[in-house]
């Protein structure tokens, strides 16, 4: 079904150039903002609002293995995660290895 | 005698420096995020075979794009047989983001005197992972040598990961599910408790806020669009409510 030298045509086209172009106008856009500026404020928040919902959609609308357990574990072991991520002073490691060990002891309680 | 000598000295040490810093930079690949990263490129060069693309695409696609979920969402597209112009608009809606993000990072990284066609270069590498590490660890390094420690992070992270599609594909076909799940909840969960560590200004947590809520809201109400409308929507919202913040407290602080 894939044919080598179109397959590599449309990775360079819908692939590479679809990507690279926003990076390109990224670093346009960029370059015209001040550090202290309120406009790379607005920017940031939308990049950083970008990212989460990116994130938020992994857990909530997983692919492969994750997308057959139950939506109530994925989020309580985000969501209980994060609170014991905060109360133990952020740290990263605490927000990693929680929700993953709550995870997958709830994966393995579900067989 | 002494200026003769300073010159090509001082540029000779201003060398050796960049260089330092591009170690520093190429040692990030060790760090939680690069390593979580590479287990995702395990389980994308999995579905790359599972789709029916070569080894040669696979690592094509991952040097040439290096987004994941946009190399996934082309995957997708081309396995489902649609037209070159239907795989560039997914693709291309999915990478919008890009822009804010490179955008962001640029004030940071850059100096005067930075050549435009050097940043044009490096924002290639710069994808989910990068970004946190570059907002996160810029602020610490001495702003000349930004550029260099950004590359060293960047290309490292970039090639190392090319080379492991090469290597893994149709040697690992599949994890075993529970790791698989693990694996996949790393991602999420990183990026959380990274962001909001990282986050000094009010804005930012507000916005994260609003991304995490906004983006599966979005997904049922307008799945193509959900991310850009969540970013844009929830990151100006955040925006507006911080700078409305800003403006009272000023107000108080002159008031009192």
């Amino acid at each position: 079904m894939f044919d080598s030298w179109w397959t590599y045509l449309v990775i360079i086209v819908a692939g590479f150039l679809a990507t690279d172009v926003w990076r390109w106008l990224g670093v346009l856009a960029g370059n015209r903002l001040n550090e202290e500026s309120e406009s790379l404020l607005w920017v940031r928040a939308v990049a950083t609002a970008l990212v989460m919902a990116v994130t938020a959609k992994l857990i909530v609308f997983p692919t492969g293995t994750l997308s057959h357990s139950p939506l109530w574990l994925r989020l309580g072991a985000a969501g209980i995660g994060f609170a014991v991520f905060l109360a133990a002073g952020r740290r990263v490691a605490v927000g990693v290895s929680v929700p993953i060990t709550l995870l997958v002891i709830g994966l393995w309680w579900l067989g | 005698m002494r200026q003769q000598l300073g010159g090509p000295m001082a540029g000779e040490i201003e060398e050796q420096r960049h260089f330092l810093w591009f170690l520093r930079g190429m040692r990030g690949i060790t760090s939680l995020p690069a390593l979580i990263l590479m287990a995702s490129y395990v389980g994308f060069s999995a579905f790359a075979l599972e789709s029916g693309l070569t080894r040669g695409e696979a690592v094509f696609m991952t040097l040439s794009i290096w987004a994941l979920p946009a190399q996934m969402i082309l995957i997708g597209t081309m396995t489902g047989g649609a037209p070159l112009a239907a795989s560039f608009a997914a693709v291309t809606l999915s990478s919008i983001r890009m822009m804010p993000m490179v955008a962001s990072i640029m004030p940071q990284m850059r100096t005067e005197r930075t050549p435009v066609a050097v940043l044009l270069f490096l924002s290639h590498f710069l994808a989910i992972t990068s970004w946190v590490f570059a907002t996160q660890r810029l602020e610490s390094v001495p702003r000349h040598y930004r550029v260099a420690y950004f590359a060293g992070f960047g290309i490292t992270l970039t090639l190392t990961n090319t080379l492991i599609v090469a290597v893994s594909y149709g040697v690992v076909s599949s994890f075993p599910p529970m790791i698989a799940g693990a694996l996949f909840m790393m991602t999420p969960v990183y990026f959380i408790s990274s962001i909001w560590a990282s986050a000094k200004q009010p804005v930012v947590k507000v916005a994260f806020v609003a991304g995490i809520v906004l983006g599966p809201l979005m997904a049922l109400v307008a799945p193509d669009f959900d991310v850009l409308y969540a970013g844009l929507g929830g990151g100006t919202a955040a925006y507006l409510l911080d700078r409305y913040r800003r403006k009272s407290a000023m107000r108080a602080g002159a008031g009192a």
